[in-house]
């Protein structure tokens, strides 16, 4: 019976560790920008084009950079619920209409209505890349000083905005 | 067999414009500076694609790759070093984008567990081995003992006993 214990034991820690690493997502990477300032932008915004917002221009208020596209299904997924926090209005929405095609964009924010207060224009995806975006759909929380307080890879849930973003920005305001 | 022959003309036909079509199609501005490219190339190997994950910046054709890519290719261009180039990356993507991931206090597990467990693999062989010489050992030194003897003697003089 004893001869069994210590392989017993080795499986039970193995099993503990497989059963843990089931449950990670390893499609989410820890980003390194929480906590620091939001890499600076400056970008033209998709219904007026010739006119540019840049990252200074929204600081002072706690604010969701959501990086959406048109060719992005899970956007699909998750539109509803941001349209849903836009009418709460608690916290200003931009979005980062990220390798669009502006017509594109416009024609789907149409059709599934338009949470963000302007969307921005990355259409190289340059900006993308300074705020470590890899997939589509990304939000950041954004807090005053322009310090990046949170990251979501991957859809917004209601649950998300309830236990997560919803109390952040309660905090952050407060 | 006229049709048979116009088949074959076609298959030959296509095969020798397929590879033709697959270049054109693939064929990124290479040629402008060997080194240059090499360089990327070499670069990438050392990085991760996050899209898919288990793939190096170098092998991936997804669009964050090639993005990446370029983003590589011009900071090379601009002169700028790999240390300062990796910089760039994980200061946006974290130390997952490296293929290599440094050794830190959050990853010597990673590193040294391998070797742990050789050792402590080699060092249980070590026992195992010692034990078991040991033991023939004392069997070549006729070391059962005398209890031992002394329980066999009474099995095999049991009367009744299957034998």
């Amino acid at each position: 019976m004893k001869k069994f214990l210590l392989p017993l034991a080795v499986l039970v820690v193995v099993v503990g560790f497989l059963g843990v690493g089931l449950k990670l997502n390893p499609r989410e990477v820890p980003s390194p920008l929480i906590g620091k300032a939001a890499p600076p932008f400056s970008l033209p915004v998709l219904h007026q084009p010739a006119k540019t917002v840049s990252n200074t221009d929204l600081k002072g208020q706690v604010w969701l950079l959501n990086v959406w596209a048109s060719w992005c299904v899970t956007c699909r997924e998750e539109h509803p619920v941001l349209v849903e926090l836009a009418r709460q209005k608690v916290v200003p929405i931009y979005g980062l209409n990220y390798k669009d095609k502006s017509d594109d964009a416009k024609a789907w924010l149409k059709q599934f209505g338009d949470p963000y207060v302007m969307s921005l224009v990355d259409e190289k995806g340059r900006i993308g890349i300074d705020y470590g975006v890899y997939g589509v759909p990304e939000t950041y929380v954004i807090d005053r000083d322009g310090v990046i307080r949170y990251k979501k890879i991957g859809p917004v849930t209601p649950e998300t905005v309830r236990d997560k973003i919803l109390p952040l920005v309660k905090q952050l305001k407060g | 067999m006229r049709s048979a022959l116009a088949a074959l003309l076609a298959c030959a036909a296509l095969s020798a414009a397929a590879p033709l079509h697959a270049q054109m199609r693939e064929a990124p501005p290479i040629a402008e500076d060997p080194a240059l490219e090499a360089r990327v190339m070499h670069l990438s190997t050392e990085l991760r694609c996050l899209v898919c994950q288990n793939q190096t910046l170098a092998d991936s054709n997804a669009e964050l790759a090639i993005d990446l890519r370029n983003q590589v290719r011009e900071q090379i261009k601009a002169g700028r070093s790999d240390e300062q180039i990796i910089d760039y990356l994980t200061a946006r993507y974290g130390d997952f984008v490296l293929y290599r991931p440094p050794v830190k206090t959050t990853t010597v597990l990673l590193w040294a567990g391998p070797f742990v467990l050789l050792l402590a693999g080699l060092a249980g062989l070590v026992l195992t081995l010692r034990r078991r010489a040991r033991a023939q050992a004392a069997e070549r030194a006729g070391g059962v003992d005398a209890a031992a003897r002394e329980r066999a003697k009474a099995l095999l003089d049991e009367p009744g006993g299957r034998a």
